[in-house]
């Protein structure tokens, strides 16, 4: 079940890159632009794919070394239709031209998951070919190109994102979210790192709360306890928040997973098919249905959205990749939950668990309720990094050997373990 | 034309209203040589401090330019909670499938009666505040424009008052968004908008603070089709993010259309019409509504007083500088309330000026520092703080941890159809020691001042848990959390062993 959900997963990347610009499609469905989050993802799940003898690996090499000269070479003047900006990329791009859609952000964690996917590659592809040494080298050109600092237009929170019509948005990475590997790479750059006010300013917004009998820091999605995890292994290693509650990041996210559970077991709205072996809410896509009255109130259905516990949004819609991204954390709970998804959820064994949201209580109930069509790459790529780590710990390997990431924690304040 | 029962009624309120608070043909009294304290603004806190002053034997002058009772009982909590109630009252009628009954097919609404019914509620509660009233207890109270005229005297429509302290407390009026257009075309704020002759079609609320929310909701609930702008991602700033979203979510279920992040740029009339444009990240779209109504918040009531001329210290935004002891820089003068102080809330207002008197008449040396201030929006869940936020307690590097229990985990809430909110105690960690608390509910308001208590007087944790609550209660999820804080206080191996048994 575990490799062939990894297999599948893996395969999403070589069939959705576009063959000239090497830029990995968003999702699946037909018009989806590239999201350069993806891309970074692709990146990271080269090195799995090589070594798990699913491409070879100069086709993998190759495949990277396409991105990253297409993206060393795009328009950086952060013009409406360019690519990026002070090193930054434009969250969603054009996937055969590389150009800006939607007016959409220049985003910094988007663009921080494209660099650590740049930088897990090269540290992957070590060989004196000139093909991988010109892949190294351009890793760490573009990262050493990404003006972190500038995305602390206040001098302390680093900002969500920018925008030619407005400037920068009027959010920052405040409270527990996903950014600890943007804050990573961001201070441990030797060219433009961020100043320690915004790693500052993030974890002075931290919550450590009492929950359901669980101690934790908390954050509703569990997406957010699982991203920095593809990459960085947070295993015994704690900054001065983690020492002070003695605990660390990774048993962090072994409490968010028994949250979870214990949220769906409640099930306090009485959403079909919530209980101890179907949990997941997360970011990802939702039936976007016409609203249905449920157990004595209206319910409305969103579409993509993040979703969370205990304040929501639930709409009983489960993201399944979420259950599988746990397996690192809580093996035993996430493999009883995943063949119960298996068996239980909407479509076709697997892929309900790959599709980026199923939800039991809409759509045809015979057959399981609603199943996201298509697969999304981010849901893709955490798949394939969190299965390895359970699997091997190759991507936290190849994570514990970049020296920017090993220099970013060490400034924010990280001791201890393999540090 | 004949004039109908209820608008006999209707006017009979609004006469007893204001014959209360601003008596027609009123003849100030003589004045006196020297009053032992004169108060400046007869709001809730200019009222309290004549009534302790009074108490204490002073003499004691009152001047109020417009009405007693201040914003609070004129044009803020006490209309905009009246006329909440009436709006819970037609959300529960749409919804009464929720509770097990059934929504009338039809619904109509009544205005007229709503803002009757609010008058009426005016009218009885300024009895207890009336201008005859306050004279009959010895309280010198005079109706005018006040101004100091030097550090000990202040002049009230030409008659010259001498002092031996002062207070001002002339509170806080609204603050008016610059947006270019909008005094043309005309706009409401929480002064007026009780004065709509009739509900509108449609609403633009300008600020997600706590006005702007309740009375978005509020309105929405009514029937009016609500747009509310707010410029920043979250409504109410200044509270836990969760409990903001909350809201947010509240205000979407009601029907309110949302727009965070969005500034009110131009305005314009259209016809009849008002059409406002919003500016979100760059995107202008535009709104057409029959009135707009602005809740951006409160800025000091300060004009005219010719504070320069007592040696008065202030700027626009904070008002009057006052120390701990709640003294001007003329230490005869003091200040209370909206007029001096960040929390503009009645209760503070009135707690400060008790301790302003006490200070004053009797040489005390109370803080304001040592208030214990809880506050509440009375959104629908109501969201209720006391005490310090979490990264408040952070940024002065204390540790914090949080006991959390969701209202879905009460047996009351759930019986009520009413499980959407949380209480949050936040404790200094490794202790039972109460540094502040958060609760969204139907009745967070209420259910706060167990927790106001329990830090006014000093109580932890282990003590409040030990305080039986009665069941079925919303009010019961203070006591859970109390609960689990015992609970948590295992030995540490133990509990460790315990968690690690959960996953």
């Amino acid at each position: 079940m575990i490799d062939a959900l990894q297999r599948a997963a893996f395969e999403y990347f070589p069939r959705v890159t576009h063959p000239a610009t090497g830029l990995v499609a968003d999702t699946s469905r037909p018009g989806s632009p590239a999201s350069v989050a993806v891309v970074g993802f692709a990146l990271s799940a080269y090195p799995v794919g090589v070594t798990r003898g699913w491409m070879g690996r100069e086709a993998a090499a190759e495949h990277c070394l396409r991105v990253m000269r297409f993206l060393s070479r795009s328009d950086q003047s952060g013009r409406d239709d360019s690519s990026g900006f002070h090193g930054f990329y434009f969250h969603f791009l054009d996937l055969g031209h590389g150009r800006r859609v939607a007016q959409c952000e220049l985003s910094s964690i988007d663009t921080a998951f494209l660099i650590m996917g740049m930088l897990m590659a090269a540290a992957f592809f070590d060989a004196s070919t000139p093909e991988e040494t010109e892949l190294r080298q351009l890793a760490l050109e573009l990262y050493h190109r990404v003006e972190w600092q500038w995305a602390q237009p206040h001098g302390t929170a680093v900002a969500h994102g920018w925008k030619p019509e407005c400037g920068f948005l009027n959010y920052a990475w405040q409270g527990y979210n996903e950014s600890g590997v943007l804050h990573a790479l961001g201070l441990g750059s030797p060219t433009h790192p961020l100043t320690r006010a915004g790693v500052d300013a993030w974890t002075a917004t931290y919550q450590w709360e009492h929950l359901y009998g669980f101690d934790f820091l908390y954050a509703g999605p569990l997406f957010v306890h699982q991203f920095p995890h593809a990459w960085i292994d947070f295993r015994g290693i704690r900054d001065r928040f983690m020492r002070d509650k003695d605990c660390d990041y990774f048993e962090n996210s072994r409490r968010a997973v028994a949250v979870q559970r214990e949220y769906c077991i409640r099930n306090p709205r009485s959403f079909d098919g919530y209980d101890a072996d179907c949990w997941g809410l997360s970011a990802g896509d939702g039936p976007a249905a016409a609203s249905q009255r449920i157990a004595g109130r209206r319910q409305a259905f969103a579409g993509y959205a993040s979703r969370g516990v205990p304040w929501g949004p639930d709409d009983g819609t489960i993201n399944g990749a979420s259950c599988v991204a746990s397996l690192v954390f809580a093996p035993e709970l996430a493999l009883s939950a995943l063949r119960t998804m298996y068996t239980r959820a909407p479509g076709d064994p697997g892929s309900s668990v790959r599709a980026s949201g199923f939800n039991a209580t809409v759509g045809d109930r015979e057959q399981g309720g609603w199943l996201s069509p298509g697969e999304f790459g981010l849901d893709q790529g955490i798949i394939v990094l969190m299965i390895e780590n359970f699997r091997t710990g190759l991507p936290w390997a190849l994570g514990r050997s970049i020296t920017g990431i090993r220099r970013g924690l060490k400034r924010a304040g990280f001791t201890g373990g393999w540090l | 034309m004949a004039v109908s029962s209820a608008e006999r009624a209707k006017s009979n309120y609004e006469r007893e209203y204001l014959e209360n608070l601003c008596p027609t043909g009123w003849r100030n009294p003589a004045p006196q040589s020297r009053y032992d304290l004169l108060i400046l603004g007869a709001g809730p806190d200019g009222i309290v401090a004549a009534r302790e002053a009074v108490a204490l034997g002073a003499r004691v002058a009152l001047i109020e330019r417009h009405r007693l009772g201040g914003g609070s009982l004129n044009y803020g909590c006490i209309p905009s909670k009246a006329l909440l109630r009436t709006a819970r009252l037609y959300a529960e009628m749409r919804h009464a499938e929720n509770f097990g009954g059934v929504s009338p097919a039809r619904i109509p609404f009544d205005w007229p009666a709503a803002m009757m019914r609010l008058q009426r509620i005016r009218a009885r509660i300024s009895r207890t505040a009336s201008a005859s009233g306050l004279s009959r207890e010895g309280i010198a109270l005079f109706f005018g424009n006040a101004r100091f005229i030097s550090p000990d005297a202040v002049a009230v429509d030409g008659v010259t008052l001498r002092f031996k302290n002062a207070l001002i407390a002339t509170g806080s009026g609204p603050l008016l968004p610059g947006i270019p257009g909008l005094a043309e075309v005309g706009f409401l704020t929480s002064e007026t908008v009780f004065d709509l002759p009739e509900l509108p079609e449609s609403l633009l609320v300008i600020g997600g603070g706590p006005l702007g929310c309740e009375l978005a909701q509020a309105f929405a609930r009514l029937g009016t089709r609500t747009v509310i702008a707010h410029s920043e991602p979250l409504f109410l700033p200044q509270e836990e993010r969760d409990a903001a979203q909350m809201v947010s979510d509240a205000l979407a279920r009601d029907g309110v259309e949302i727009h965070l992040n969005s500034k009110a740029v131009k305005a314009r009339a259209e016809g009849k019409m008002k059409a406002v444009d919003l500016l979100r990240d760059g995107q202008s779209m535009t709104t057409t509504v029959d009135e707009i109504l602005t809740g951006i918040g409160r800025m000091p009531a300060i004009q005219g007083l010719q504070l320069e001329l007592a040696g008065i210290d202030y700027d626009a935004e904070r008002g009057i500088h006052v120390d701990d002891f709640l003294r001007t820089r003329n230490p005869r003068i003091y200040a209370a309330g909206d007029v001096c102080l960040e929390h503009r809330f009645t209760n503070t207002a009135a707690a400060s000026a008790r301790i302003v008197v006490r200070n004053a008449l009797r040489r005390g040396r109370e803080r304001l520092s040592t208030l214990t201030i809880p506050w509440c929006t009375y959104t629908d869940p109501e969201i209720a703080h006391v005490g310090l936020y979490v990264q408040e307690a952070s940024e002065r590097r204390i540790p914090v941890k949080t006991f959390t229990i969701p209202m879905h985990d009460i047996d009351r809430a759930i019986a009520d159809s009413e499980d959407t909110g949380f209480v949050k105690i936040h404790l200094r960690e490794g202790s039972d020691h109460i540094l502040g608390a958060t609760v969204v509910a139907r009745n967070a308001g209420e259910m706060i001042n167990t927790v106001s208590l329990a830090m006014a007087t000093r109580i932890g944790l282990v003590a409040l848990s030990k305080v039986m609550h009665a069941y079925p209660t919303q009010g019961s999820a203070i006591q859970r959390a109390a609960e689990a804080y015992v609970r948590s206080r295992r030995p540490s191996r133990l509990a460790a062993w315990w968690q690690s048994r959960q996953i």
